[in-house]
């Protein structure tokens, strides 16, 4: 079939002006109409870059130095400004909420055709024309607050199709939703896809979930190089994404557990295209190999909540009659889907809240009347964005900043501060200022702020949103040691594999009520909870489902432990 | 989530459905004529007025406790400050003096000062409600189309609407850093000393606008890849034409206006009235 690319990259280079280095090298890459392409990378292998180059941010917003030649369209885009290309690519951003310019749905759609000088009468039909189109023609009025993530991306992905573009960009679409919602926003894109348009997406922490439907191509992106372009069943039969730092699904991790050579023919590109009749066997054998006992904490109770409710305006409450009891050394997530009162359960327990019925207890007393300050002797709380949490240019000042404010000695200090640094392995940074660090190292720096302050608790929120396979696992084996210390630590997440993999048991919230206290295994493969904390069933589920292994839930189980005990 | 201190809600009421531009004139014209007078009959008429509207308006309470509990905290400074440095303000004014009784050094309470205290006092209180009216009212976009159409540019009009719409934003991070860092042992309270607290809120400002600055990147390049600023001119998806209300409204505030300044004028002869000759 001989067709004529889209997008057409041909020995194309760019480097950044504030960069020693290019951050793209010689790309060739042609893109054909109709084509839906995934294009995966770890942070910083120049996959952004790529997109920014597509529709026009760069040179237009970032500058740099071009060499070689991107058509589109079979125009050289370095002849055209953001404004044509931008009739031409329409991007969806990550961040769905910084992106909603408007004040309402309408007029967010709208956005294009106003800067167009679109006649008002024919605005309004065209904006109801395309809010039919993903669904949200119910939701014209609404502001961006009374919208969840979904029906937020929705009304982004609108806002660019009113321009009839010949290409969708999609930057990271999952980054910011919850599994659930993640999973239809990847429906959506497909049925757009399917419809009318050629999306071209990028992703990159989550390719299992990307794969969630079908892709006509997946290129990794590596140090600015293509290093792979192939479909999915050949990429994840090889051992490029491991190579690159991305993660590959978890059913293929743990048919490589049970010794199966995955390759192309059993199509494990996508979960639901898998065929798994010729190894079955040994998925069974392995199944039934796994004989890890239970690790069990009988430690003694360390934060207690007992019937806990409580309400932001007294009406409707935002979390109703919560118990639980979490013992010394744990490690526990709070899941559930926004909205659901996470936050709110930890500011409670931070003393950012009061509580309007029932109590804490933290050791068996009560945490009533405690200031902010008194509990955070015990309790540290990390936030999810590093950058609202540093007030000092320089990493020491930074982390001694807590003891400072408590009037601690400064020999003192420095000699806490020094040893928080070196267990969050900064040490060799404690001079330098916090400017020079990359996000993941931000990250550490403010849990060894809350560190060096000696809490028993350290809570964090959403600790890896936005990290890469490489990112996310130093920063949770980081934990898993601080863990270790002996102190306990309760996570914030809707992330399905850091639940899994990291946290023996999880609360389930949904609607301000507990409805699940247990271990992880159990909750992600219960289709109830899964519903109700806008979850998705792990892979692994229809991985034990496809090999007819009769416990799927003990089959994740013996997934988890068995990777407990082999990871280094 | 909703927005504490201050956001636009919708409610079906004769002040909602005046258009922007109608409110903004009227807002200025108002409280030019608070402003302008120091004549406490017509302040407390204004103030009067100006609770009434606020009552049409279906403003509840709970959507304004923060923001006047600023406010008032900001009155009595001023209240105090002003005494502090001129407590014969009052006496001056008015020409004449009558002690009421001594406290210390210059400090001398005169009915002259209390009097012109309780107007300024009212003053303050009485613009207060229309700027509330003004902001909680008033739906951003349509607010930027009206300047729009009056003549100023529309990156300027645009760029106001989209403060209203990222401040509620910009106010929970605020909260949440606030918060993160009392938890790290931040004194906010009346406990810490006046140098520490400026020094203390240094550490929650900061981070606010780094993570701010981060926000105001993705909103450009949103802006950017849709075309804003491509043209001379932009049409509005959110318009609305003034009608007979905008009119009546209009007229109202502009005689008070005039009402204002007429009691200046031909009244008290000055901007002051003085009921102690």
């Amino acid at each position: 079939m001989k067709r004529t690319p889209i997008i057409e990259f041909d020995h194309f280079s760019f480097q950044y002006f504030s960069q020693a280095e290019p951050t793209l090298h010689d790309i060739c890459l042609k893109i054909y109409p109709g084509e839906k392409v995934l294009i995966v990378g770890p942070s910083g292998s120049g996959k952004s870059t790529i997109g920014h180059c597509l529709n026009g941010l760069i040179p237009f917003y970032y500058t740099g130095t071009i060499e070689g030649s991107l058509k589109i369209k079979g125009q050289e885009t370095r002849d055209l400004d953001i404004f044509q290309l931008s009739k031409m690519i329409g991007t969806v951003l990550q961040d769905s909420d910084g992106q909603f310019v408007g004040l309402t749905v309408g007029e967010d759609i709208a956005f294009a055709m106003e800067n167009d000088c679109v006649p008002h009468s024919e605005m309004h039909e065209r904006v109801e024309r395309v809010a039919k189109m993903v669904g949200m023609d119910e939701w014209l009025t609404s502001s961006p607050y009374e919208l969840s993530g979904g029906q937020k991306q929705r009304t982004s992905v609108a806002g660019v199709l009113i321009d009839d573009v010949d290409v969708l960009l999609f930057d990271e679409p999952l980054a910011n939703l919850d599994p659930a919602t993640g999973k239809t926003a990847i429906e959506i894109i497909d049925d757009i896809h399917k419809n009318l348009k050629r999306p071209f997406s990028s992703s990159s922490t989550r390719l299992e979930d990307v794969l969630h439907r079908d892709v006509d191509r997946i290129i990794v992106i590596n140090d600015g190089r293509i290093i792979a372009d192939m479909n999915a069943h050949e990429l994840v039969s090889s051992d490029i994404l491991i190579k690159n730092g991305i993660r590959e699904p978890l059913y293929v991790t743990a048919m490589k557990y049970a010794g199966i050579k995955v390759t192309p023919e059993m199509k494990p590109g996508h979960i639901w295209s898998l065929d798994t009749s010729k190894v079955n066997t040994a998925l069974q054998r392995w199944d039934r190999s796994v004989n890890i006992p239970a690790v069990v904490n009988d430690n003694q109770s360390i934060l207690k909540s007992d019937h806990l409710s409580f309400s932001y305006d007294g009406v409707h409450p935002t979390l109703e009659d919560i118990d639980f009891d979490i013992r010394e050394g744990e490690m526990v997530s709070i899941v559930g889907k926004n909205g659901a009162g996470k936050s709110t359960l930890s500011k409670i327990m931070c003393g950012f809240a009061k509580e309007d019925k029932g109590v804490i207890l933290y050791q068996s007393a009560n945490l009533k009347g405690k200031s902010i300050k008194e509990r955070a002797e015990f309790i540290g709380v990390v936030m999810q964005n590093p950058n609202q949490m540093i007030s000092k240019p320089l990493i020491f000042d930074e982390v001694a900043l807590g003891l400072r404010l408590r009037g601690v000695a400064e020999e003192e200090v420095k000699e806490r501060v020094e040893k928080a640094l070196k267990v969050c392995g900064l040490a060799p940074f404690i001079e330098w200022p916090i400017s020079a660090l990359s996000y993941g190292q931000k990250k550490r720096v403010t849990i060894a702020s809350i560190l060096v302050l000696d809490p028993r608790i350290l809570i964090l929120d959403e600790p890896t949103a936005g990290q890469d396979y490489r990112h996310y696992s130093d920063i949770m084996e980081f934990l898993r040691e601080v863990n270790k210390l002996g102190i306990t630590i309760i996570l914030i997440t809707h992330d399905m594999h850091l639940m899994l993999e990291y946290t023996p048991r999880a609360i389930v919230l949904s609607e301000g009520r507990m409805v699940a206290d247990t271990r992880a295994s159990v909750v992600l493969t219960n289709r109830e909870m899964i519903e109700k904390a806008n979850l998705k069933e792990t892979s692994l589920y229809h991985l034990a489902e496809l090999a007819g292994i009769p416990d799927c839930t003990r089959f994740v189980q013996n997934f988890i432990d068995y990777e407990r005990t082999t990871r280094r | 989530m909703k927005s504490k201190l201050f956001s636009y809600n919708y409610e079906d009421t004769v002040i909602h459905r005046l258009s922007g531009l109608t409110k903004l004139i009227c807002f200025m014209l108002l409280t030019f004529a608070i402003m302008f007078s120091y004549d406490i009959r017509v302040i407390l008429a204004t103030l009067v007025f100006s609770v009434a509207i606020l009552r049409v308006s279906k403003i509840k309470w709970s959507q304004i406790s923060l923001m006047v509990l600023y406010v008032v905290i900001f009155i009595v400074i001023n209240a105090f400050i002003t005494f502090l440095f001129s407590p014969e303000q009052g006496v001056e004014i008015y020409g004449t003096r009558h002690l009421m009784f001594k406290m210390f050094g210059r400090y001398n309470v005169t009915q002259e000062q209390l009097f012109y205290q309780t107007t300024k006092l009212f003053k303050y209180l009485s613009v207060i409600p229309f700027g509330i009216i003004f902001l909680l009212t008033t739906n951003p976009s349509e607010f930027a189309s009206s300047m729009n159409k009056v003549g100023v540019h529309y990156k300027a009009a645009y760029a106001f609407s989209l403060t209203l719409r990222y401040f509620p934003d910009i106010q929970r991070v605020y909260t949440d850093i606030s918060q993160a860092q009392q938890a790290r042992g931040l004194e906010m309270g009346a406990k810490a000393k006046m140098g520490d607290r400026f020094k203390n809120s240094l550490m929650i400002i900061i981070p606010l606008i780094f993570s701010t600055l981060e926000r105001i990147e993705v909103v450009t390049n949103a802006m950017d890849l849709r075309g804003f600023g491509k043209a001379k001119k932009r049409s509005w998806f959110t318009v609305s034409k003034l009608k007979r209300a905008d009119y009546v409204a209009l007229f109202i505030s502009l005689a008070i206006f005039a009402g204002a300044f007429a009691v200046s004028a031909f009244i008290n002869h000055g901007r002051f009235y003085n009921p102690f000759i």
